[in-house]
């Protein structure tokens, strides 16, 4: 990729980035996507904008802003776009990829890209501690290199619930689900790399690349029926980019696995939760690339003795993001300085509205960020965070 | 404008450090050797001062092993030339005098108007190469700067001295500056550059010389920090280790 110096050259870039990207050219500047953005009001440059600007053969302005770090890769505004642009993966990628082109990137961000780059994980942690959370671990969770036995499940755990330790109960969680229910499954530990989806959406195309090499070379090392992943943007990658590059995996998120499991699962799960719960639909599962997976984890919910499920007002297609995607999860410094707010905390308000005594989840970037939100809107005594796999865990007796 | 600026690889401190009892000296069976972060802060500052000045940009290291993708990522950044000195044992570190000495041999010859250099390594904390190597090619040496300025043939380095003053401090180049910290952040360069670099630079080799120990720190042993008299050490998992300390904080009265 070369930088461009054209607004003209630029939209050309766009049109070819990404299917469909010449749809750009049908743009109607209704402002759909400006107004639906949860931080379009904070954003010099708001995905309509863009478009208008570099119709007016102006670039330079859209580009001397820093707003589009904003961008937390929602796909709220394509979900609207009623000319059907690719906005998310074309239009805002390109604009990212063009300002870390110029080196131009909130530090916050550039220690993640950095941290991937060289260790294969955005935490900048030793790749060697990869699987540290099985360690001392009632249930056995075999690493594949070790093992080197065919398996029905190779289970892509992630960055986030491999070494964060608030997620890692949720990856612990959800080995004790896959021994509940026999499954013959193995994970890579200090071979697996970062999926590469958010870097992808940041516009560090060579860095998704180069992970995504990474992963399906070891990928195909080993015999497996399936990939089965606890992250969304990593079941997402799996799906819709790996295989634009040749690398051609079936996949499931864990959401559809345990739906798929159902009814063992009923059987299983004796414990009784009394508790109205809210689930939030994370982007990789819904909105992104159409993948509308949103009925699933709701019947994984009502399937949990004693849980009753209540809405939020934004859910399935009009979910708000958490705030992480994109590049978001390290930008919250930027976005705080910037829009003064978090999406994450309007998503506890309104689960409490809700009635919700818990906010279920099924995205390892959800758990610590709803976490922190519940703690700063002080709402601790109300509500708590709880990943679907943990509920589900809970709910199984032994 | 040229520059010259060495990158010393130190060892990644994401692994755990630890010491072989039969060597006394650092375990190195799964050190990752990295580019040392204040060698980072120095190639910022020769890139923002070609950019602004125009010249070129040498960088120059030790043959530890890995170095070549670094190099690779400092030509995307927009480095001009990459040099690695071969020679033994350069992975199991070099004393400062030693390192020094190598340098000095491989830029002395160079023409380069300046050398910036990370003011210390993370590895020993020493702050001497810089000195050292400028005392070697006979050239004035500034350490411990935030700022450097090159106008009308004179370079004006910023040094900062402990208190939060700081010195203005004029030299004639070729200097040797010891960066502690480049104007900005050290820039990203996206992979899809580093791939390039690596496609199309090439990286010089030389001959590493003969390296003096004349005046070096031997080192006869090394062992963790242990906690001192007076420090409590609080173990166990998060929620026990915050009670605890909040107990402590309201004994002390100040929660």
């Amino acid at each position: 990729m070369i930088q461009v110096e054209s607004a003209d050259q630029f939209l050309k870039q766009v049109s070819g980035s990404v299917a469909e990207g010449e749809r750009i050219r049908l743009c109607l500047q209704c402002g759909s996507c400006s107004g639906v953005c949860p931080f379009g009001f904070a954003m010099e440059f708001p995905p309509q904008a863009i478009i208008a600007s570099l119709r007016a053969g102006e670039l330079k302005p859209m580009l001397d802003t820093d707003s589009i770090w904003l961008c937390v890769s929602c796909y709220a505004c394509t979900n609207v776009c009623p000319a059907k642009i690719p906005l998310t993966p074309g239009l805002l990628s390109s604009v990212k990829a063009e300002k870390l082109m110029k080196s131009s990137v909130p530090t916050e961000l550039q220690d993640a890209l950095v941290n991937a780059r060289k260790y294969g994980n955005t935490v900048g942690e030793s790749p060697r501690k990869r699987a540290d959370w099985a360690a001392d671990f009632t249930v056995e969770v075999p690493i594949l290199a070790k093992t080197k036995k065919p398996v029905d499940v190779l289970w892509y755990v992630g960055d986030y619930p491999s070494y964060h330790a608030r997620v890692q109960q949720v990856t612990r969680a959800t080995a004790k689900i896959f021994k509940a229910l026999g499954v013959s499954f193995g994970i890579l530990g200090p071979e697996e790399q970062s999926d590469g989806d958010v870097f992808h959406l940041a516009g560090e195309r060579g860095l998704f690349e180069l992970l995504a090499s990474k992963n399906a070379k070891t990928f195909e090392k080993y015999e497996f029926k399936e990939i089965v992943t606890t992250d969304p943007h990593a079941y997402n990658t799996f799906k819709h980019e790996y295989p634009k590059l040749g690398y051609r995996f079936p996949v499931r998120h864990y959401a559809q696995f345990l739906h798929a499991h159902l009814d063992r699962l009923r059987s299983l799960m004796k414990n009784k939760l009394e508790a109205r719960v809210a689930y939030h639909d994370p982007c990789g599962l819904g909105r992104a690339n159409d993948n509308h997976i949103y009925e699933e984890p709701r019947e994984i919910i009502e399937a949990i003795p004693g849980a009753e499920l209540v809405e939020m007002g934004h859910n399935r297609t009009t979910s708000i993001c958490c705030g992480g995607g994109g590049g978001g999860m390290w930008l919250d410094g930027f976005a705080w300085e910037k829009a003064g707010t978090r999406t994450s905390e309007w998503r506890i308000h309104e689960a409490v509205a809700a009635g919700a005594q818990i906010l279920a989840v099924a995205c390892p970037y959800e758990t610590p960020r709803f976490d922190d939100a519940v703690k700063s809107t002080n709402h601790a005594k109300d509500i708590a965070v709880k990943d679907i796999a943990e509920l589900v865990a809970d709910a199984i007796q032994g | 404008m040229n520059i010259a600026v060495p990158i010393k690889f130190v060892p990644d401190l994401v692994e755990e450090m630890e010491i072989d009892s039969s060597t006394g000296k650092l375990d190195r069976t799964f050190m990752r050797l990295v580019p040392n972060e204040l060698d980072e802060h120095a190639l910022e500052q020769a890139l923002i001062l070609k950019e602004r000045h125009g010249g070129t940009v040498a960088v120059i290291t030790l043959d530890t092993g890995d170095v070549d993708e670094a190099l690779f990522t400092a030509v995307a950044k927009g480095a001009d030339r990459a040099i690695k000195i071969a020679g033994e044992g350069y992975a199991e570190g070099v004393t400062s005098h030693a390192y020094a000495d190598l340098l000095a041999e491989a830029l002395k010859n160079g023409s380069y108007d300046l050398i910036l250099a990370g003011t210390q390594a993370v590895d020993d904390l020493d702050g001497s190469v810089g000195a050292l190597l400028a005392a070697k090619l006979g050239i004035p040496y500034v350490g411990y700067t935030v700022k450097v300025v090159a106008e009308g043939g004179k370079v004006v380095a910023t040094k900062e001295y402990p208190g939060g003053l700081l010195a203005e401090i004029e030299v004639n180049p070729p200097a040797v500056i010891g960066i502690q910290a480049a104007e900005k952040p050290p820039r990203y360069v996206v992979t899809s550059l580093v791939m390039d670099a690596m496609k199309k630079a090439k990286i010089d080799e030389a001959e590493g010389a003969a390296a003096g120990l004349e005046g070096a720190a031997e080192i006869t042993g090394m062992r963790p920090p242990e906690a001192g008299k007076g420090a409590e050490m609080i173990d166990g998992d998060a929620n026990a280790v915050a009670e605890k300390l909040v107990g402590i904080l309201k004994e002390k009265g100040i929660l």
